[in-house]
This record gives structure tokens, C-alpha cells and sequence, in this order.
């Protein structure tokens, strides 16, 4: 009985943690443009994207194939929540900084 | 210079057509130009603020402190349109008659119209705050700055222009249909706020995301520039959610109700108006 009551405990951690690593992806801007310019998540899955803008100004996180929007001031970080995604590729852009700020989800 | 004609010129469009419906809607009505003047005056001032700020609300509420600020600004312009058409519902006759150069007297004096500057003031911040840190951040660029700044201003002017062209076509329609269409200009626009006050709470994580109920993104895509016109006029989403769709059938519903109610409260007109 003790055993079961600890592997079901594993697998609730496990996968617990497995969703954390999942949901939350990171992306960074400097000298407006972002790194990584392609961001791999999950398909199907609610995603947290944590961008940091490293630059001294501000910018607008736009997604072009996808619903979001968001300022992120200058030297500081901000999260949206996106997805969940089919299969795909999706676009977004600084909209402040059109020409070099791109980059795309890749959902897979 | 396009580009930044093209982003300000988006940003400040929104602002314009809210407080160009607005002045149409209020054609008549004594001291209205101070109340939008003096609420676009303050939306210029608190985009300045917010613009200062935009770090801090950013950060504020665990990271979404500006989701929740932008679904607060909207839902505060929700019930300011909610309450002029209900305002309206009232006071229309007089108005009309007063336009046709009746001598209706609308009791002056006693209209504290505070609810056209709080919509047309958010409308202007909202939308202004975002045009300050563009500029700003175009101007602190370096190189191409002065183009990118004429760009911004060329934008400015383009959407002031379009709203002037707006204001002069509305008031085109005969002073009997005028309130009728500015009412329900007014109604779609304040249910497009509400349901797009819900897409930032879920994009917040606040409220649960839900499937789109569907997906009119090949028939009119909302990037378009008639599916842009139509989101801010009548809140067009292509791929709206149960949340948001509720909440734009709710906002309907609620300021209907208000309308009829109010219309039916005793006549505020007054007794030279009925004799005309």
C-alpha cells in the first residue's frame, strides 16, 4: 500500500513537473530583435511566454497569427499567456521595431 | 516613416472614432465641447502618465498588472457609453427639437456631463499612451528618428483627419435619424469594448481560456483594414471566445434595458418643447 501511495506520488510529481517545464518558455530582446527568433512549444497546451526586454526602450509584443498584445517597457520582463496551438508555425513581431524584431512559435 | 505613420495612425484612429461618435451623438448639447475637450485634454496628460509608468504597471499583479489596467480602462469606457445612451434615451427629444432651432430649453446648468470626458479621456490614454512609448522609443533610436517622428505625426494627423471626416458625414443624417444611429453606434461600440476588456483578463490568465466559438479569420481577417475598422466599431473578433461573446451580448442587454427604462421615466422636457 505504501509502495502504491509513493509511485502514484512520483508520477503526480513527475508529470507535475513536466507540465511546469512545459508551460513556461522564455524569450529575450536585445537590440530589437529576439533570441531565440524561433520558439518551440508544445502543441495543444496553454504557454506562458516570459520575454525580457533588455533594451532601454520599449516594445510591443504582437502576435501576427495569433492573438496577443503587449508593451513590455525597457530593461523589464513581462508574461503572456498564449495558446493552446495546432501543429504550425505562428508569427509575432516588435511592433515598435517591425523591420528586426520577428520571430515565430513553432508549435509541434 | 510609413511604418510609424501607419502603427500611430492605428493607435490614435480608435481614439478618434470614440470621441468623433461622441461629439455627433451629444450635437446639441450645451457644454459639451468643454466636457470632450477637457476629457481628451486629461487623456493626453494621463497617457503622458501611464506612458512614465508603463514599467511599473507592467510589473504590478505578478506581470499582469497592464492586462488588468487595460480590461479596467475599457470596462470604465463600457459604463461611461452605457451611461450616455441612457443619458440619451432621456434627453433626445429636447435635443432635437433644440437642433431644429425650436426654442426647447435644455436645462443648462444642470447636466454634469462627466461621463463624455471619463470615455473620451480613457479612449485617448488607452490609445495615446501606446503612441508616446513608440515615439519615445523612436526617438531615443538614434538615426532614422526624425523620419520615424514625422511618420508618428503624419499618423496623428491622418487619424484626426478621418475623425473630422467621420463627424461631418454623421451629422450629414437628418437631425430625427441622428441619435437613433449615433445610439446604436454607440451601444456596438461599448459591447466591442467589453468583449475585448475580456480578452485581456484571458490573455491575463485571470479568466480561463475557452476554445473560439469560430473562426471568421479567411472570410475577414482582423489584421485587414476593414476588420480593423470593424473591431473598433463593433468589436469584430475573428476567432471570439463563449467569455467574450457573452460578455458583448451582456453589455447589449444590460444597456438596452437601461435605454427603456429611462426613456419611460417621467418627460424631462420642457412644456415649450411639447407645444412645438
Amino acid at each position: 500500500m505504501k509502495k502504491w501511495v509513493a509511485t502514484v506520488m512520483m508520477v503526480v510529481g513527475v508529470s507535475g513537473l513536466a507540465l511546469a517545464d512545459q508551460a513556461s518558455v522564455e524569450i529575450t530582446i536585445k537590440n530589437h530583435q529576439f533570441s531565440p527568433a524561433e520558439v518551440k512549444i508544445p502543441a495543444n497546451t496553454r504557454v506562458k511566454l516570459i520575454v525580457s526586454n533588455e533594451d532601454a526602450t520599449a516594445e510591443e509584443f504582437e502576435g501576427e497569427d495569433f492573438k496577443a498584445e503587449k508593451v513590455i517597457a525597457g530593461n523589464s520582463k513581462a508574461t503572456i499567456m498564449v495558446g493552446p496551438f495546432k501543429p504550425g508555425r505562428y508569427e509575432f513581431v516588435g511592433e515598435f521595431h517591425e523591420d528586426t524584431a520577428k520571430g515565430e512559435l513553432v508549435v509541434e | 516613416m510609413l511604418s510609424a505613420a501607419v502603427i500611430v495612425f492605428r493607435e490614435v484612429l480608435e481614439a478618434a472614432l470614440i470621441v468623433t461618435i461622441l461629439l455627433a451623438a451629444t450635437a446639441g448639447v450645451p457644454g459639451r465641447s468643454r466636457w470632450i475637450g477637457g476629457g481628451i485634454l486629461a487623456g493626453v496628460a494621463g497617457a503622458g502618465i501611464v506612458a512614465a509608468f508603463a514599467g511599473n504597471i507592467a510589473s504590478a499583479l505578478d506581470g499582469v498588472g497592464q492586462e488588468v489596467f487595460n480590461a479596467a480602462v475599457l470596462l470604465i469606457a463600457v459604463g461611461m457609453l452605457a451611461w450616455h445612451n441612457i443619458w440619451m434615451s432621456q434627453h433626445a427629444r429636447e435635443l432635437v427639437a433644440h437642433l431644429r432651432n425650436v426654442s426647447a430649453r435644455i436645462s443648462q446648468g444642470s447636466l454634469p456631463l462627466y461621463f463624455l470626458a471619463v470615455a473620451s479621456g480613457t479612449a485617448v490614454m488607452r490609445e495615446g499612451a501606446e503612441v508616446v512609448l513608440f515615439l519615445y522609443s523612436v526617438a531615443a533610436g538614434g538615426s532614422s528618428a526624425t523620419a520615424m517622428f514625422s511618420g508618428g505625426l503624419v499618423g496623428i494627423l491622418a487619424g484626426v483627419v478621418t475623425g473630422a471626416l467621420l463627424y461631418k458625414g454623421l451629422l450629414k443624417i437628418p437631425v430625427s435619424h441622428l441619435f437613433q444611429v449615433t445610439g446604436w453606434l454607440i451601444l456596438l461600440l461599448a459591447a466591442g469594448l467589453a468583449a475585448s476588456s475580456m480578452g485581456y483578463l484571458i490573455q491575463a490568465g485571470i479568466l480561463p481560456w475557452m476554445p473560439p466559438l469560430w473562426d471568421t479569420s479567411a472570410v475577414l481577417p482582423e489584421k485587414s483594414a476593414v476588420g480593423q475598422l470593424l473591431h473598433i466599431l463593433v468589436g469584430y473578433q475573428e476567432q471570439p471566445n463563449l467569455i467574450q461573446v457573452g460578455a458583448y451580448i451582456s453589455t447589449l442587454v444590460v444597456i438596452l434595458a437601461g435605454m427603456k427604462w429611462a426613456s419611460r421615466q417621467p418627460d424631462v422636457v420642457t412644456p415649450a418643447t411639447r407645444e412645438a
